[in-house]
């Protein structure tokens, strides 16, 4: 559950080759045995021992993934409380969310726009700094380390707790703004801010996509950019037709994994609102309302039918990035 | 973009007769490397500025929160750290810390026999649906965790597992973090299959040769998902938030949450300080591991 805080290895080894695992993986699958009784004992010898080897993560597919996802999918057409029966009542859940539920218009609403506003900012910093970082390689080591670590403890209670004491009245950043002389106040009470805050926050936790864009970085040949610079090429040219191009790969998957994960920020908000999602339901992100609905208000089929939708709107996003990445993902080695 | 230091050989070269163009090139050369390095403090200091801010405010005492929004307290104490070692509720500090310490060691060991088990059978076992099934645990890597959370509550509520660990640790032993098993199916991938085949020949089991070849080659791979493994689970909130009600089992997030609503007024001091205490074992694992974390993981992903 800890999903939050997505790491670099995840994306890594997504961005890789889930595609290139899996054919490897058919290609094992189909290379046919020659047919012999002897052989064919082998070929049940090996089932068995996939299975077995298996077992643990079967258990777990069918028990904690398949089957709750299925019956959750049963529970959002159904009133339950988890003390009397599911009552069937067909897409009532789903109408009343869209028509009835000011507060899950509004959630959708803020989540979106953290989402939205705060996802492409996280990646333009991380792309940024990471292309700072590859410029020189001696001492860039430490910079690494520092600015990846507020991606290893951003989810956490802990920074909930400092943040909050952050952007609070007459806290640092407060401090620091009537200096220049700006007066903002507390950040957190207030409506319009407290959405920039929990932006800043994830932005802050910018090094876990850095060093997957550096890592993309240092893949690409010093000789296209000195093609480049031959061709006359200024330092915006070399990054919209060399550095974006080679670079597409990774953009597509940490833009796919940050956008999947940003929906799910749920600590923070709890913490930096009390659990409350104020002020007047600011902070109220989606797993936020989802919880509170489903475990403080018991309203489970309506809490399931919230998370069916969110799955929904993943998926379409994910379908999205996957179905555009032809025109703009450019993988190595491909010819276009 | 040439690194620095080739230019700088080019000079030691010609050094008898340099051109005073390229004298030029190498001044600026510097001129760049040292706003670079000014740049980059500039924006270390930003980001590490919160972790920063919190170890000092740990030695304020709670009536300057408020008052001093500067890094250095006025009148240092260290009464926050005597006031958080007594707990919270009657639950000593030390009890939560430990409560952490058994959830993160446990979910440490079922994550890695169960994830090890699993991806071996993906990357070394050719049986019938093993791709299907594949593709299925790629697919779980995208899956909101939402739509699952309620109706495993009530599942571990049926099972009366909830006010214990085991909503908490059984997942763990059951391989549902797919990522982990995708890490350690690329590891296998890159071993050689020569070892693997020769065992074979001379009569191994897949047992034999899971336990005798792979396990001890693929240790960079466990290592890497045991560590973060231990930092999400030391993290979580939303597990033991559902899962955990008695103030004796909780974690130390779930305790934070206790002296951040009933202190966050009153007693600032004592919040930040515990906060601060939660945090140290993860920065220890990360100054211990960071080369692990961040070079060994990143270049790993990406040379397929």
């Amino acid at each position: 559950m800890s999903t939050e805080t997505e790491s670099i290895v995840t994306a890594e080894a997504r961005s890789r080759s889930v595609r290139q695992t899996m054919r490897q993986v058919r290609r094992d699958e189909n290379r046919k045995a020659p047919s012999s009784a002897n052989k064919r004992s082998a070929h049940r010898r090996e089932t068995a021992a996939g299975y077995g080897f298996l077992i643990p993560w079967l258990i777990g597919f069918v028990g904690l993934t398949v089957g709750p996802m299925l019956f959750s999918l049963y529970l959002a057409f159904t009133k339950y409380n988890l003390f009397t029966e599911p009552e069937w009542i067909g897409f009532d859940n789903f109408i009343r969310m869209f028509t009835e539920d000011p507060n899950y218009i509004q959630s959708v609403q803020i989540t979106l726009v953290y989402v939205l506003v705060g996802t492409p900012i996280k990646l333009a910093a991380a792309l940024g700094i990471a292309m700072l970082l590859n410029y020189r390689d001696k001492g860039s080591g430490f910079f690494r380390s520092s600015f990846y670590a507020p991606s290893l403890i951003g989810a956490s209670v802990s920074v909930a707790i400092v943040w909050r004491a952050m952007f609070s009245t007459n806290g640092p950043v407060d401090d620091s703004l009537s200096f220049f002389g700006i007066e903002l106040g507390g950040w957190v009470g207030n409506v319009q801010l407290v959405i920039p805050m929990m932006i800043l926050l994830a932005v802050w936790q910018f090094g876990a996509p850095m060093v997957i864009f550096l890592a993309g970085l240092k893949q690409i040949p010093q000789e296209l950019y000195e093609a480049a610079e031959v061709d006359g090429a200024g330092p915006v040219r070399k990054f919209r037709s060399v550095t974006v191009p080679m670079l597409s790969s990774v953009i597509f998957f940490n833009l796919l994994l940050e956008t999947i994960n940003a929906f799910q920020v749920f600590a923070s908000a709890y913490i930096i609102s009390n659990g409350s999602g104020g002020p007047a339901g600011m902070t109220n992100f989606y797993t936020l309302y989802l919880y509170k609905r489903g475990f403080a208000d018991l309203q489970m089929g309506y809490a399931a039918a919230m998370a069916w939708v969110l799955v929904i709107v993943v998926a379409i996003i994910a379908f999205i990035l996957f179905k555009t990445q032809k025109s703009w993902v450019h993988y190595a080695g491909e010819n276009r | 973009m040439t690194t620095f230091e080739a230019p700088r050989i080019e000079v030691v070269e010609n050094s008898l007769e340099p051109e005073p163009q390229q004298r030029r090139r190498v001044k600026r050369k510097t001129v760049n490397t040292i706003i670079w390095f000014v740049v980059l403090l500039a924006l270390t200091a930003i980001v590490l500025y919160p972790l920063v801010w919190l170890v000092f405010a740990t030695f304020k005492p709670s009536g300057e929160f408020g008052q001093n929004p500067g890094m250095f307290p006025e009148n240092p104490t260290i009464d926050n750290y005597f006031k958080v070692l007594e707990g919270i509720g009657g639950t000593p500090l030390w009890r939560f810390f430990a409560n952490s310490l058994v959830i993160a060691v446990a979910a440490v060991v079922g994550t890695l026999f169960s994830s090890a088990l699993a991806a071996y059978a993906f990357a070394r076992i050719k049986f019938k649906g093993v791709g299907v099934l594949f593709a299925a645990m790629i697919g779980t890597l995208l899956l909101p965790f939402h739509v699952i959370i309620i109706p495993q509550y009530i599942l571990f509520n049926k099972l009366e597992m909830v006010d214990t660990y085991w909503p908490l640790i059984l997942p763990k032993f059951l391989a549902t973090e797919a990522f982990f098993v995708f890490l350690i199916v690329q590891f296998i991938r890159n071993i050689p299959r020569d070892m693997d085949e020769a065992a074979r020949i001379d009569g191994a089991g897949h047992l034999r040769i899971f336990f005798s070849i792979i396990l001890p080659l693929i240790k960079p791979a466990l290592i890497t998902a045991a560590i973060f493994t231990f930092i999400w689970t030391w993290n979580d909130f939303l597990g033991p938030l559902l899962y955990v009600n008695s103030p004796e089992l909780y974690p130390l997030p779930i305790a934070l949450r206790l002296y951040n609503d009933a202190t966050s007024t009153s007693d600032y001091g004592a919040t930040v300080a515990v906060s601060f205490l939660a945090l140290v074992p993860i920065l220890i694992f990360f100054i211990v591991f960071q080369r692990f974390l961040v070079a060994g993981v990143a270049t790993q992903g990406l040379k397929g």
